[in-house]
């Protein structure tokens, strides 16, 4: 199992590196979504990794149990995670209807504001 | 316990959804909210400064859980001092934002702001770890809304990066926790510190990986040299008063390096001695020179400035790299100046802005107030480029005389004063073109479509900036005072036994 969980974080975050490297904005959101998917399932992983063991200690005398802090840290990641993919799909929205494009980098647009001066309009 | 702790928490969590949901329609009923709440705000930040002058480590334990178990908020001198900080910037935007209107240009402003100041109080206060990503996303969350207020296509195009890199961040973040629990067992600060004493160094390589990977998120934050490309980008095209809150943001990232690479994996830790400063001091050099650089070849005003608080960023994480009391003290001092260095700079900005009506370096009609506005910029200009008499030349000096150990001097004075050097250099070329080429020009028909009456300031909006100005010259004349409290607040810091046993030893019915 453990290869199993291993693999899939790899896969994951292999995955969400690659889209968030395209630099438009929809593999970006996709490629967080998969880090955020990543991350996750690596916190869950952080707990050691058992089946059927209950999140608490057991009054009958078994010992074991599994560690019910990273289940909580999930939880909150996976909240946060959504929330905010949620404002990035609305920020990248607004983003593209204001300018017709959908590319994260600025690129020139430093200067796309700047007022044109006399004699120098096609110097850019 | 002292349940005024959490007052800086509770009472932004409180207020945002009120004028949200309620004041949604009356600005007039929103600013006054909001005002009282930031003065109120104000009022907690000196009443905890004054409890934690004494020296005692305070603990809150939420739902009075014990330390390791519970989630607590620790009130030190450091935190009550960066509390402190926040809430007179923030209350200082906050007049900027009423008097200037930019609070009316978009929805939402004021509730934004609150829970903005909700989140950089509680990372202040936080003495657990997981706790500190909490509410990292809410002071990010916040700041996107108030990253893109007012919209307009070259603002949510640097919003969507700044969302996007920031998020990235947050992967990371959660990356690094994940390992520093797998690793230790536990997230709060004091436990944390007080376990990685006991490990031996063969058996740290994950609570390496962690620190590392904690310092690359918090450098984000900083915006130290491989990861501090979002931050021009993103100071220049917000709204100025938000870039003048935003001062604050990126101490949030110095706060957390101070804190949890000197308590954690401070000195005396033998898992990560050491580790820190081999890459920390590097990529502080390397910021303070892309900062002077930046500010010589910026085109417009506000990226100049954004540069301007990237080399400002470099200076503080200089002293901060050593991990030394004395250059720790230095450090906090310049951190304090130059979080009001920077707002004095973009305040002015966003008033010589709404004169001229952009903000590009070239030489256009006089503005109206052409005189006075040379001599705020100036005065801002003096503070940030680290001139006497204001407080960046007595900060950047502290910082030059604790950084005098033979192995760090060469570089790090050599990158001090030659990027105060060139820093100046720009802000001068700025200054010069801003406001002296520009009277030998008569105003011209095209020079703006509104009269120039109209662009007059009246004095509540010179108010914020003249006051940040003020508090600078405050800061250089009480220095002494200043740097013996901050002395006191390094002893703690560095204090980690006394650290430990406050928090984990407050066990419940204290």
């Amino acid at each position: 199992m453990e290869m199993i969980v291993a693999s899939a974080v790899g896969v994951l975050t292999a995955g969400g590196v690659y889209l968030v490297l395209r630099l438009r904005a929809f593999p970006v959101i996709l490629g967080l979504a998969m880090l955020s998917y990543a991350v996750n399932v690596f916190l869950f992983a952080a707990g050691k990794l058992t089946t059927n063991l209950p999140p608490i200690l057991s009054k009958y005398g078994e010992a074991t149990y599994t560690d019910p802090l990273p289940q909580a840290l999930v939880l909150t990641a996976i909240v946060i995670s959504f929330g905010m993919t949620a404002v990035l799909v609305m920020v990248a929205l607004a983003s593209f209807l204001e300018s017709d494009s959908d590319r994260i980098n600025l690129g020139r647009s430093e200067n796309a504001g700047l007022p044109v001066e006399p004699g120098q309009e096609e110097a850019q | 316990m002292n349940h005024w702790i959490i007052a800086p928490v509770i009472l932004p969590a409180l207020l945002a959804p009120i004028i949200g949901f309620v004041m949604r329609y009356d600005i007039r009923l929103a600013r006054i909210a909001s005002l009282a709440g930031g003065v109120a705000l104000l009022a907690i930040a000196l009443g905890l400064v004054v409890q934690a002058a004494g020296g005692e480590t305070q603990v809150y334990q939420l739902g009075d859980w014990p330390a390791p178990f519970g989630i607590v908020l620790v009130l030190d001198r450091l935190s009550a001092l960066m509390v402190l900080l926040t809430t007179v910037l923030g209350l200082i935007v906050l007049a900027h934002a009423t008097a200037t209107g930019w609070d009316d240009r978009g929805r939402h402003f004021h509730a934004l702001f609150q829970f903005q100041l909700m989140g950089i109080s509680g990372a202040f206060l936080t003495g657990d770890v997981f706790n500190l990503f909490v509410f990292f996303e809410i002071l990010l969350i916040a700041s996107y809304g108030l990253m893109i207020h007012g919209g307009g296509r070259d603002r949510m195009r640097a919003g969507l990066q700044y969302v996007v890199i920031n998020l990235a961040g947050s992967t990371l973040f959660l990356f690094a926790l994940g390992v520093l629990y797998a690793s230790t067992g536990t997230l709060n600060i004091a436990d944390l510190a007080q376990r990685l004493q006991e490990i031996p160094l063969e058996e740290a390589a994950l609570v390496r990986v962690a620190m590392m990977l904690l310092l690359v998120v918090f450098a984000v934050k900083a915006a130290l040299f491989p990861v501090q490309f979002w931050l021009p980008g993103a100071y220049s095209n917000a709204p100025a008063p938000v870039a003048a809150l935003f001062a604050i943001m990126t101490k949030v990232g110095a706060y957390s390096i101070i804190r949890i690479h000197t308590t954690v994996f401070g000195p005396g830790i033998e898992a990560t001695e050491g580790l820190a400063f081999d890459w920390l001091f590097p990529a502080a050099l390397i910021t303070v020179v892309i900062g002077a650089a930046g500010v010589l070849g910026a085109r417009r005003l506000v990226p100049l400035i954004a540069f301007a608080v990237l080399g400002s960023m470099g200076t503080l994480m200089l002293a901060v790299s050593v991990f030394a009391p004395a250059a720790m003290t230095a450090g906090l001092y310049y951190l304090v100046h130059s979080t009001f260095a920077a707002a004095a700079l973009f305040l002015v900005a966003d008033l010589v802005m709404a004169q001229r009506g952009h903000d590009a370096l070239s030489a256009r009609a006089a503005i109206a107030q052409n005189g006075l506005m040379a001599a705020l910029f100036f005065g801002a200009a003096i503070a940030m480029a680290g001139m006497p008499p204001l407080s960046g030349f007595l900060g950047k000096l502290l910082v030059m005389d604790a950084l005098r150990a033979p192995d760090v001097i060469g570089w790090a004075w050599a990158a001090i004063l030659v990027g105060s050097l060139v820093t100046i250099v720009g802000f001068a070329r700025a200054g010069s073109v801003l406001f002296w080429k520009s009277t030998a020009i008569s105003p011209g028909p095209e020079d703006g479509p509104t009269p120039q009456e109209a662009r007059i300031c009246t004095p509540a909006q010179l108010a914020p900036a003249l006051i940040t100005l003020g508090l600078l010259g405050t800061l250089a004349i009480f220095a002494g005072p200043l740097a013996g409290y901050l002395e006191s607040t390094t002893g703690q810091l560095f204090d980690r036994a006394g650290y430990v046993a406050a928090v984990l030893g407050a066990n419940g019915g204290v």
